[in-house]
């Protein structure tokens, strides 16, 4: 079982407190109604599935409640770094690359 | 009851508490301090099992977790059977009743042992060969059942587990695995720190391979001695906590360790209310792995013959248990330490005939020691086979081109010792392979944890103790506190360092007819690894599935090593090359119990009631479980069957007043200035122009423009509404509006909070409803345009604080009280009392279910399926034409989404009245529809309607409302059921009673 740093509680809870969100930063259009439909196909089912770093929205469901991303390796399954919803993806420094090897 | 091999004297048994016991039915003695296996070895027995596939006679091979041959049942009254059990691990206790495995009519004479005979037939990859054809009919009637007898080695229990299970979350600073002398240094210097240290090992008493040495002296005295000693300081020590029977069987992320501790059988005896298993999710800063080694087998011809065994477990079997293998032992082994256990076991009186060392030469010491010793030693010697079937007898050898036969009563080996890496594999640690010492051992971490001792390919008792003592401190240190300095162990060992020569790779034996094993338990031989690398296999994980070496439930703990020097013979490649599979926990099999724990029988999930619960159990309903709720699903009167009951409670219903309880739909409080607009855009419905006191059917869509959800929304004030869901997706639903409330709309006001278990909801329905709730309420006009279907009161009910809802979901003129949970069975009682004024019934959710089908409401989850529209529902007209933008409106012209061939809802009448379809079943155009053609859809609902004394049903058919008053089918088995497409509302069409 995972731990994971919730950003708004400050405090590494257990996974179980959490809920997985997917992938985040797959923004939902201002106006959906100008995209076309090929836009429409890659907001709604197409993810990047990477093998290595994804960001991906969590949920701190049985505790403060709040949406927040993080950044996860999904090869060593390792969260790097976690942040706040409507902050910007953290560029991960190559010191903590380093330390994920 | 003598014991004839038991010793005069050693071991740490406990001679003045002599135990009987039995196996396979007859009796036997042995000591307190005893496993099952050393009781039964004193006893002179080594015959204990069969093996799996050619039910050859097998013997204790070893004295520890990695034992793959003495697998036993152990019966401790009805439901406590446990099978598989290693006899290695099993303590023993007064009446302990344990069985041999595998074999019938008996353990010397077993039927199942003609398989031994037609063993050329069950070759490597013999179910892939096999198997294959001429078809599936074969495979089903044949292969399949065979497959499955022969499958499996104990019987499983057939009665409920009648022992509790327990489980225990925990955190400590230093975690350390295995007592043995790194994991006692590594504790005493962590635990100097201060630092919380919790210590767990597997066996009843600690010490590991403490408790079977003889010579060594620590620190100036014995190793028991010292034992004692190191133990006392720990257990007196506040930040110390030891644990004993005590498995880690996994080591997952973030220093999270499963640990199953077991309670002694005796104290289960004393206590039966104990629990039997504890499970510790532990999560510790650091680790430290002391976890050992474990040594291995030679591979030669007829290997696997009783009374051939491990050259330490003899070892450990004679200093700690006090029990001989055998009078008369020869020793083979490519390793320095077997040479110890000749020697400790001459020491003991046991006779010692010869050391066949199939190393070329024998360094001086050694060489030294034996003469001394009067031990034979012969160097460079094959071994051609052992001799004997229920008993090896004597040992075959080649020495100089001579053949020589040794008689013997055993024979014990060893292949060196690989380190038990399992922990540090499953932590991701990478392996690194120590060429000198032929093996795999700790590289690189992954996780904040070390290696100490035998694990770690240190295997002298000196290195073990300092490799421990520097882990402590490096562990204590790295979670923070401060440590002492190093301490230096003063060993005096007996011998030459231990573990520290030359292994050879294992003989390679490609000889069809000669059974030299690798893996015991899944009776994998050399010649069926080899087999494996000529017909192809290349990669170590294609080879263990192939030959299924390695997957048995000791997991290889003895064969992956030699299986891996046999292919990479095999291959001419090197061992790392070809590389090792992946180790996966558990480390040994953990009962279904410990995983279990308490979660069973009632407290296996949750159980959500209603305020109103207990008033329907009472009045003899039924229950259904919906989500974790328990709901009244009918409420049968005298003998009653379910159909006439949910008959009665329609008719009744409809006729005067139903009494229902809807308590379990989810409600959410949605406040705040932007309620309006937040609701506006999650439903498809329009909300800003919605009046106070009113209420609309809100339908929600999921962003790809699929029915998610839906219910009945009030609008309280201007900025308060109160939302209901559907009983199972109320959790949904709130965290769908939390997530778009945070993630796309934080510019919204608004406020969300399940309110679900604050209000219990009564449901009043039928042309007598107003009859009924008019004499509770006060302060709200109920007459006809003054509360118009959909509307919300705040009222008193019964003197209560209410939401009063004027809705239906029956057709029927209706009403629901919302009050707090707390009065809910009050108010509930009140409102019975009225119904029954009026000869009115209370009503389940069949019936429930079977009103809203005549009326054609759709239940989300029911009717739908995550691919089904509003427009295939017919409920597009609900849409906010005006509405810019909601979730999900994009997605409704997707081009797949107005396709003319969707599935619509549409109604089914069969054509014969007397048949009822079933739900499930698939709609298809013609009667017998060819193999392999599509289904035009399916029967989501189908009742007895007592409205229209008629089978109805409710179906999703591509193109439905164009097939309006057409033939269609429901192919069942033996006919196919003929039906016509009609409109989904079967009664009262107008909709007039709403108003009546």
């Amino acid at each position: 079982m995972l731990l994971i740093d919730c950003p708004y509680c400050g405090m590494a809870r257990p996974e179980i407190e959490f809920r997985y969100g997917g992938e985040a930063h797959i923004a939902r259009a201002a106006d959906p109604s100008a995209l076309s439909d090929e836009e429409l196909a890659n907001f709604l089912y197409f993810r990047s599935n990477p093998k290595g770093v994804l960001a991906e929205r969590w949920r701190h469901a049985f505790g403060c409640g709040r949406f927040f991303n993080c950044l996860r390796d999904t090869l060593s399954d390792k969260i790097l770094a976690v942040y706040k919803a409507g902050e910007a993806r953290p560029d991960i420094s190559a010191e903590r690359a380093e330390r994920r090897e | 009851m003598s014991q004839p091999f038991r010793l005069a004297r050693g071991g740490s048994i406990d001679r003045s508490r002599p135990l009987v016991f039995t196996f396979d039915g007859l009796d036997y003695q042995g000591y307190a301090g005893d496993t099952l296996a050393s009781a039964l070895i004193a006893n002179g027995l080594h015959l204990v099992g069969r093996s799996f596939k050619y039910h050859r006679p097998r013997g204790l091979l070893s004295a520890g977790a990695e034992e793959p041959n003495a697998l036993v049942s152990v019966e401790r009254g009805p439901g406590r059977v446990t099978p598989n059990l290693r006899a290695t691990q099993i303590e023993l206790h007064d009446g302990l009743r344990a069985a041999s495995q595998n074999r019938w009519p008996s353990l010397a004479f077993d039927l199942g042992a003609v398989n031994d005979l037609l063993s050329p037939l069950f070759g490597a990859g013999f179910y892939y060969k096999t198997f294959m054809g001429p078809n599936l009919w074969a495979w089903a009637r044949i292969y399949e059942p065979m497959i499955r007898r022969a499958a499996g080695l104990g019987e499983p229990p057939r009665e409920p587990d009648p022992d509790r299970y327990t489980r225990t979350f925990d955190h400590c600073d230093v975690l350390i695995i295995g007592a043995g002398p790194s994991g006692l240094a590594a504790a005493l210097a962590a635990s100097q720190s201060g630092a919380r240290v919790v210590v767990c090992d597997e066996n009843p008493a600690l010490g590991g391979s403490l408790l079977g040495e003889g010579e060594p002296k620590i620190d100036g005295e014995t190793v028991l001695t010292w034992l004692e000693e190191t133990l006392a300081a720990l257990r007196s020590a506040p930040n110390v906590r030891l644990m004993t029977r005590t498995q880690a069987f996994g080591y997952y992320a973030q220093n999270f360790v499963g640990l199953n501790e077991r309670l002694a059988e005796a104290d289960l005896i004393a206590d039966p209310h104990l629990p039997r298993e504890r499970l510790w999710q532990m999560r510790a800063r650091e680790v430290v792995l002391a976890t050992g080694a474990i040594e291995r087998p030679l591979v030669f011809p007829n290997n696997d013959r009783p009374a051939v065994m491990l050259a330490d477990s003899a070892r450990r079997y004679c200093l700690q248990y006090g029990a001989k293998v055998g009078d008369r032992v020869v020793v083979a082994t490519t390793h320095d330490s077997a040479y110890r256990a000749a020697f400790d076991l001459k020491k003991a009186g046991i006779g010692v005939a010869l050391i066949v060392d199939l190393r070329p030469e024998v360094k001086g010491a050694l060489a030294e020691a034996a003469r001394t010793a009067g031990i034979e030693v012969v160097a460079g010697a094959g071994i051609l086979g052992a001799d004997g079937r229920l008993r090896v007898n004597a040992v075959r050898i080649k020495h100089r081109g001579a053949e020589r036969k040794v008689a013997c009563d055993a024979l014990i080996m060893s292949g060196g010792w690989t380190p038990s890496v399992h922990l540090f594999s499953q932590s991701r640690g990478k392996l690194i392979f120590d060429e000198a010492l032929q093996l795999f051992k700790p590289g690189v971490s992954a996780q904040r944890e070390r290696s100490a001792g035998a694990c770690n390919a240190t295997f002298d008792l000196a290195g073990a103790l300092a490799e421990g003592d520097a882990a402590g401190r490096a562990a204590a240190t790295a979670a923070g506190f401060t440590t002492l300095e190093a301490r230096t162990y003063a060993v005096v060992d007996a011998l030459p360092a231990f573990g520290a020569a030359h292994v050879s790779p294992p003989a390679v034996h490609t000889d069809r007819r000669v059974k030299a094993f690798v893996d015991f338990q899944n009776d994998v031989c050399a010649k069926d690894v080899s087999l494996a690398v000529q017909e192809g296999m290349r990669s170590i994980e294609h080879i263990k599935r192939y030959t299924t070496t390695g997957m048995a439930t000791d997991q290889g703990k003895l064969s992956n090593m030699n299986a891996l020097g046999i292919a990479s013979a095999q291959l001419k490649k090197p061992i790392p090359e070809v590389g090792l599979t992946t180790f996966r926990p558990p480390y040994t099999p953990v009962t279904f119990g410990a995983f279990a724990g308490p979660a069973r029988g009632d407290l296996f999930d949750p159980i959500r009631g209603t305020p109103i619960h207990d008033w329907a159990a009472q009045n003899g309903a039924a229950f259904e479980d919906v989500g974790p709720w328990k709901r009244a699903w009918y409420f049968p009167q005298g003998r009653e069957a379910m159909h006439e009951a949910v008959a009665r409670e329609c008719r009744t219903t409809r006729a005067s007043v139903g009494l229902f309880d809807a308590t379990t739909l989810g409600k959410i409080e949605v406040v705040g200035p932007d309620a309006a607009t937040f609701l506006e855009r999650m439903y498809v419905n329009a909300f800003q122009k919605l009046e106070v006191g009113r209420c609309r059917y809100g339908l929600m869509l999921s962003e790809a423009g699929f029915l998610i959800d839906d219910g009945v929304i009030a609008r309280l004030k201007p900025d308060r509404f109160h939302v209901t869901t559907t009983t199972g997706g109320a959790p949904r639903v709130l965290a769908h509006m939390e997530d778009y409330l945070q993630t796309e709309f934080p510019d919204l006001r608004v406020w969300l909070t399940s309110t679900t278990e604050q209000w219990a909801t009564i449901a009043v329905q039928g042309p007598k409803a107003h009859e009924c709730v008019a004499p509770l309420v006060e302060g709200v006009d109920l007459k006809g345009d003054a509360f118009p279907h959909m509307s919300l009161r705040e009222a008193r009910v019964c003197g209560i604080p209410a939401r009063l809802m004027r809705v239906s979901f029956t057709g029927e003129l209706g009403y629901e009280i919302n009050v707090p949970s707390h009065f809910g069975r009050a108010v509930w009682e009140a409102a019975w009392r009225e119904v029954q004024k009026q000869d009115g019934c209370a009503y389940g959710t069949e019936a429930m279910h079977v009103m809203r089908a005549e009326k054609g409401y759709v239940i989300v989850g029911q009717e739908t399926d995550g691919t089904v529209t509003l427009a295939d529902l017919g409920l597009d007209g609900m849409i906010g034409k005006t509405k810019k933008d909601f979730v999900g409106k994009r997605a409704l012209t997707r081009p797949d989404m107005l396709l003319a061939n969707r599935k619509q809802l549409v109604g089914l009448l069969t054509d014969n009245p007397a048949i009822a379809l079933e739900e499930g079943a698939q709609v298809t155009e013609s009667a017998s529809p060819p193999i392999g053609s599509s289904a035009l859809g399916h029967v989501t609902s189908s009742y007895m309607s007592p409205a229209v004394s008629r089978p109805i049903a409710l179906a999703l058919v591509a193109g439905g409302r164009s097939r309006m008053g057409s033939k269609l089918h429901v192919p069942m088995p033996g006919r196919a059921v003929s039906v016509t497409v009609v409109g989904t509302v079967f009664y009262d069409k107008e909709g007039a009673r709403l108003n009546a």
